[in-house]
């Protein structure tokens, strides 16, 4: 289903030559297919235009979903399914459903937000995503364009002018 | 680069590492066949929980008679085991979870063991209330599920019940965090892997490329994570603390109970998270990414937690005579003069006295003082929680049910077989993962790698014996004016 793609990519040795690298792209409005680092570096989100993420927001309506789970579930069992009378205590008895609802909170929210994040990502079990190169989870930094946006020789140039120490490129 | 870093912070990547260095030194021990050393603590491990299996097996064929619980004491080792587990499993979440939220960048050389430790430890600590009901077959029934008996429902106004959801529910909010801090660094194996360990790890990683989007989620949803993480570990302690205070019987029916309880899970983690990381580091050669400054880090909060404690112990005594209720009284009477009385001094000298040590600068960065003190906080915690379930049981309401309660060779199996579990699921982990998180390594180390430090790293030394000297000669000594002076 997915189409051929061409990228040209180049690799960095340091995340600072990276930053100077898309800062020069921008300027001269190249479109850059995806960008790869062994880590998370600070400062890349603006520079490639990167909305804030909403995961947090998933996260919250997954946890209101658990709380309700837990406190109608208990409520429903106690006033409705089958009141028993424990202690002397109300059937409806709110201060003892606090810790499970809590609990069942972080639950839905935890595990909503950590299915959510490799959906999105298209990450998963046994999933197979195009490899651009062995260093790039070890120490390189790679941008990569798309040869159907950018033009190989454009991408190659600007990768030889920013200092990129190796330059490839792959069908994925 | 090293202006913007504080001159009093230590380096805490050491030995001039470059990125590809990180990545061969934290990632070579699992390429390499196993040394001596992990095979024979791996051999005793095993044995050990083989023994606890068999233990258990023994236990579950002939029932809990083979335990000498009685009528007047029914929880002994077994729920002594379960607590002292449950708080060891605090220290991992604490160091991943809040410690990342107070920005703590020492947390990155010791998070991915912590949290590895603290799934093994909860794992332990589960299995103890499940052999304790004897029927294990029926441990189902625990759960609130559509049944045809009714449908009967658990008792969700127990904290038996609670315990079951908090710990649960912490299990498993645990191991996502810990699996999706694990996912790049999956990655980065299966990047220097052939054949068929290429194609685990393949698998493993769910396909991880490192773009840049999926690391800005990645950073978003671990901090999220973090953020119920944090309150999660407060209440899981909490909620086993309930299990007591909750009750009617003097000794455990005090309000005290729940922050006493997370300070000492915390202090007894930080314990165990000492004992493990002191191994480790020896065995895979780590000493560059567990610095000494991460164990003094450690030491002070093994420091705070265990006064803490400490003065948790003093505020029980107090506030039992201080009521005027002479059951409480004699609860805590007994506590310390009774039959028991050598446990109580175990804990209070265990817990309280012996950390005051680390008022020492010098004795928090030893790593002998540190391990035996690891070892000892491990057993204190231990007797503590002896002391709150067994001797409060021994001595209740009528003299006539008095009793007095030693562990069988079964009892004594399960416990030393589950640190043998609970060995080899570590030494097995420490096969298949980076025992230190190797990408967050790398996003501190322009900022606490000891090449971008090293000028100041000299300075902070200075300082410090500078200001060693000026306190046995009793000067005042002024850290910033010094700083400047030196520049």
């Amino acid at each position: 289903m997915t189409k051929n793609r061409e990228v040209i990519f180049g690799l960095y040795d340091d995340e600072t030559d990276l930053m100077d690298a898309i800062k020069v792209a921008n300027k001269d409005h190249l479109d850059i297919y995806d960008v790869y680092t062994p880590f998370p570096v600070h400062g890349l989100d603006p520079l490639l235009g990167l909305e804030e993420s909403r995961l947090h927001i998933a996260g919250f309506i997954y946890g209101a979903i658990g709380t309700l789970t837990a406190f109608l579930g208990m409520t429903w069992i106690f006033t409705q399914d089958w009141p028993i009378i424990f202690g002397g205590k109300p059937y409806w008895s709110v201060p003892a459903f606090i810790p499970i609802t809590f609990e069942l909170t972080v639950l839905f929210s935890a595990i909503g937000m950590v299915v959510t994040f490799y959906t999105v990502c298209g990450l998963g079990p046994g999933v197979q995503n195009p490899i651009l190169h062995d260093r790039i989870t070890d120490d390189k930094f790679c941008i990569a364009f798309d040869t159907h946006s950018v033009s190989s020789i454009n991408a190659e140039s600007f990768l030889k002018a920013t200092g990129a120490t190796e330059i490839s490129n792959k069908i994925i | 680069m090293s202006a913007t870093v504080s001159p009093l912070r230590e380096p805490l990547v050491q030995g001039n590492k470059s990125y590809h260095d990180i990545t061969e030194d934290l990632i070579s021990p699992t390429e390499r066949a196993p040394g001596k050393e992990w095979l024979a603590i791996f051999g005793i491990s095993a044995v050990l929980a083989g023994f606890m299996v068999f233990c258990i097996l023994w236990t579950i064929w002939h029932g809990i008679g083979t335990w000498d619980l009685n009528r007047t004491i029914g929880w002994g080792w077994d729920i002594t085991n379960f607590v002292w587990w449950i708080g060891i499993g605090h220290a991992g979440t604490l160091i991943s979870a809040i410690l990342l939220l107070f920005r703590q960048k020492w947390r990155t050389g010791v998070n991915r063991a912590a949290e590895a430790m603290t799934i093994f430890a909860v794992m332990c600590a589960g299995l103890y209330p499940l052999i304790h009901m004897g029927r294990i077959w029926l441990a189902i029934f625990i759960f609130p599920y559509p049944n045809t008996r009714g449908s009967l429902w658990p008792n969700f106004n127990s904290p038996l019940l609670w315990d079951v959801f908090a710990i649960s529910t912490y299990f498993t909010v645990s191991i996502l965090f810990w699996y999706t801090g694990l996912v790049p660094d999956f990655a980065t194996m299966r990047d220097r892997a052939t054949g068929i360990r290429k194609r685990i790890y393949s698998f493993l990683c769910f396909g991880w490329t490192g773009s840049a989007k999926h690391w800005q989620r990645w950073e978003a949803l671990s901090l999220v994570l973090a953020g119920l993480a944090t309150p999660l570990v407060l209440s899981v302690h909490t909620i086993v603390s309930f299990d007591f205070a909750t009750s009617v019987i003097p000794g455990w029916h005090t309000t005290i109970f729940p922050p006493y309880f997370v300070a000492g899970a915390v202090f007894s983690g930080f314990a165990m998270v000492q004992t493990l990381m002191l191994i480790t580091r020896r065995l895979l050669s780590l000493q560059n990414y567990i610095t000494i400054g991460h164990i003094e880090s450690m030491n002070k909060v093994i420091l705070v937690t265990g006064t803490v404690v400490g003065v948790a112990y003093l505020t029980e005594l107090f506030i039992a005579w201080y009521s005027g209720y002479i059951y409480e009284q004699f609860a805590f009477f007994n506590r310390a003069v009774g039959p028991y009385y050598w446990s109580y001094f175990g804990m209070m000298f265990c817990n309280v006295v012996s950390p005051q040590l680390f008022w020492s600068r010098r004795l928090r960065r030893n790593i002998w003082v540190t391990f035996f003190m690891s070892i000892f906080i491990n057993i204190g915690m231990w007797f503590e929680r002896f002391v709150i379930i067994a001797t409060t049981l021994a001595r209740d309401y009528l003299p006539s049910s008095w009793s007095y309660y030693v562990p069988t060779w079964v009892e004594i199996g399960i416990f030393v077989g589950s640190l043998g579990f609970f060995g080899v699921l570590y030494l097995l982990f420490t096969r298949v993962a980076p025992v230190v998180a190797v990408a967050e390594i790398k996003s501190i180390l322009k900022s606490s790698g000891d090449q971008y430090l090293a000028p100041n790293t000299k300075h902070h030394d200075e300082v410090m014996d500078d200001y060693q000297e000026a306190v046995t000669q009793g000067k005042v000594y002024d850290t910033h004016h010094a700083h400047l002076e030196s520049h």
